[in-house]
């Protein structure tokens, strides 16, 4: 499914990523383990297509095709979706209406037509039933004044919408109060399937107790440190992340 | 032969063909004096600072239309408002068309300005109010004053509304090369009663006009007033607009601007408050491109305490296009516990676009709340990238961003099709079919 090989990647010359080797297949749950500034973020945002940040050297390859010079919005088509650590506001533009404009620019872009209306409503109602959002909410306009729960849930509401191949949960547990992680974590592992693959990145292991991961990385300082199961969240929970950057240096 | 002395030799011409009995034309002969002694505003005006008149001064202008032209609704309908019923006042090349035209007299007077200018029977009203808050100074408010003669006469009584929405229409056909307009219009508003008014100057060729208009809007205790200015006229077309609008107590007033279209368009909108309570709104849309120019100038003098008044004014700036916005607000020392707010946000979407920006705040009480606040910036990169991500393309996700960032100021828009209208004015300026309207 994802195929990263030695990525670097910089912003305004400063190197963030410094050689990323990471492989998930159809089916898997990777977690992206790390302290603040690690560059787990900057990843999230280069597989996205993020434009600020320059990839210097290695590639994203996703089922087999490098997506070098290929747009943010070409990659949502192709199955990537990012979940954002900050929802940018869009005051003015409904959710409802948001997800429309979406989902038919994917459509136009595989040469489809656009949803009917009538479809379109019986999405929306399903998936937001899964994850327990007010229909009141649906008209509000795009993440303006949202908690900051709401604003994760939403996140996995257009996630569950868009069906992604590849799904970046980038820090989607801080800020949920526990009711709302586990309906966040419910959701996800409804839409898990053997055909689409999720990353979740996170500085926490609480998360993954309810999204339970089948590969865990630890990345430190742009790089993939540790690589192991499930069990090395819980070691990291325990033991911080102090003992892996002195490993990381000897 | 310059347009100012074109203008001043015209108006002997002009007087041959109105009853110089008449008071009002007492006031004309005063305002053309004061047009010949100030002339043109020039660059080195504080108020003309950002907006020269220099290329349009020099164009040879038709004062006076040569022949009476006429137009077929057909060619025209998409002007109107034509999802709704509205009363219609509309001219052609200045002249009063009845043919495209519904006014009225059934309880409200919504007519035209040279019937209440000649008619006995308004002399009262025109006594009352003609050229009472418009300025007796400022040069083409007095150019337009000298010349005073057609427009639009709006007079709603005591507690009554209109069935309909007005429109205002002011078409220019091209058969001049070059024709100035200046149309005149009365709006009195008595107590407890309520209008709504949408203005629009549409000029059906590329040739050059130039409209300096007047509208004087008397608002009295309790009345309700609705003015929409659609501004989207050709390439060809410059417009003056001054308004002058008189409020009494508990009146409330907003004026809407859209501005997206002509050559070059300069809005004068003065409020003065001469109540207590009262509340002035003022909101504005301006997209321009090429190397169109607007500049807004409103004035807010609060002349008596609590009263409120609101700018709302956005824009969005591209190619080589230019915009000012000097937003003077006036609060006199017996006003107090006036609330006055002032907002203008831009986007610049090319690195050629320009925005001055002024705030003007002269206060003088103290027990007062006032805010301003002006951003000049571009589209939001985590914004686009947001949008991007989730499948929009870059077109598409700016297109959107801009409409947002619109959307506020047609939210106090009362006539549904209407801002239907100035939804897909927008799609059209920005370049893009959205699926939905906002």
């Amino acid at each position: 499914m994802l195929k990263i090989n030695n990525l670097h990647a910089q912003v305004e010359d400063k190197e963030i990523l410094k050689g990323i080797n990471l492989e998930m297949k159809a089916g898997e749950v990777h977690a992206i383990m790390g302290p603040n500034g690690s560059g787990k973020s900057t990843l999230a945002s280069v597989i996205a297509g993020k434009e600020n940040f320059e990839v210097t050297d290695g590639s994203v390859e996703l089922e087999g095709e490098n997506l070098e010079d290929i747009s943010p919005e070409e990659r949502a088509h192709k199955g990537v979706f990012l979940s954002f650590q900050y929802p940018v506001e869009i005051p003015g533009v409904s959710v409802t209406n948001f997800m429309k404009t979406a989902i038919n620019e994917s459509r136009k872009a595989k040469g489809l037509e656009e949803m009917p209306a009538k479809d379109m409503l019986k999405l929306i109602r399903d998936k937001s039933e899964l994850l327990e959002i007010d229909r009141k909410f649906l008209s509000r306009s795009l993440n303006e004044g949202f908690s900051g729960g709401e604003k994760k849930r939403n996140e996995i509401f257009q996630m569950a919408m868009l069906e992604p191949k590849l799904a970046i949960l980038d820090e989607t547990d801080s800020g949920l109060d526990i009711d709302a992680l586990r309906i966040v974590a419910n959701g996800v592992n409804k839409l898990k399937s053997k055909d689409n693959a999720v990353l979740v990145i996170t500085h926490y292991q609480r998360l993954l107790d309810y999204i339970v991961p089948d590969f865990v990385h630890v990345l430190h300082n742009g790089k993939i440190v540790k690589s192991g199961g499930k069990e090395l969240a819980l070691e990291l929970e325990e033991k911080g992340y102090d003992w892996l950057k002195n490993e990381a240096t000897v | 032969m310059e347009l100012k002395d074109k203008l001043v030799s015209s108006f002997m011409a002009f007087e041959n063909n109105v009853d110089v009995e008449h008071s009002v034309h007492d006031i004309r002969t005063e305002a053309i004096k004061n047009f010949e002694t100030k002339g043109f505003p020039t660059k080195k005006e504080e108020a003309w600072k950002y907006t020269s008149l220099n290329s349009i001064r020099k164009i040879d202008f038709s004062i006076f239309p040569k022949t009476e032209s006429t137009l077929e609704y057909k060619d025209v309908k998409k002007y109107f408002l034509h999802e709704i019923d509205t009363y219609k006042i509309v001219f052609v090349d200045g002249i009063y068309s009845s043919y495209l035209s519904e006014t009225t007299h059934d309880g409200v007077d919504i007519c035209l300005m040279s019937s209440a200018l000649t008619k006995e029977m308004y002399k009262p009203v025109i006594d009352v109010y003609f050229n009472k808050v418009a300025s007796k100074d400022e040069s083409l408010t007095t150019l337009n004053t000298a010349f005073s003669r057609e427009g639009a006469y709006i007079y709603i009584p005591k507690n009554k509304m209109p069935k309909k929405p007005i429109e205002i229409l002011h078409f220019a056909t091209g058969n001049e090369a070059s024709l100035m307009l200046q149309p005149r219009n009365l709006v009195i508003v008595e107590e407890n009663a309520e209008v709504q008014i949408i203005e629009r100057h549409q000029s059906l060729t590329e040739n050059n006009v130039l409209t300096n208009e007047v509208t004087e809007v008397f608002a009295a205790d309790n009345a309700i007033v609705d003015i929409y200015k659609v501004q989207n006229d050709n390439a060809g077309a410059s417009l003056i607009d001054n308004t002058y609008i008189d409020q009494k107590g508990k009146s409330v007033v907003k004026v809407h601007t859209f501005s997206f279209g002509g050559k070059l368009t300069r809005n004068n909108l003065n409020f003065y408050q001469n109540g207590e309570y009262i509340d002035s709104i003022m909101k504005g849309v301006t997209i321009l491109g090429e190397k169109q120019h607007v500049d807004h100038h409103t004035l807010v003098h609060h002349i008596e305490p609590n009263c409120e008044s609101h700018q709302d004014y956005k824009g969005i700036y591209g190619e080589s296009s230019t915009g000012v916005f000097n937003g003077k607000i006036i609060v006199d020392k017996i006003a107090q516990k006036t609330n006055a707010f002032q907002q203008n946000n831009n986007i610049l979407i090319s690195d050629k676009a320009t925005i001055n920006t002024k705030p003007q705040l002269e206060i003088f009480a103290d027990d007062v709340k006032c805010s301003h606040g002006c951003t000049i910036g571009q589209l939001d990169e985590d914004a686009l990238f947001y949008l991007q991500s989730r499948g929009i393309p870059l077109k598409e996700a700016r297109a959107l961003l801009m409409y947002a960032f619109a959307n506020n100021v047609l939210e106090s828009v009362r006539i549904p099709e209407l801002k239907s209208r100035i939804n897909k004015l927008i799609a059209n300026k920005l370049g893009v079919s959205l699926g939905f309207d906002l």
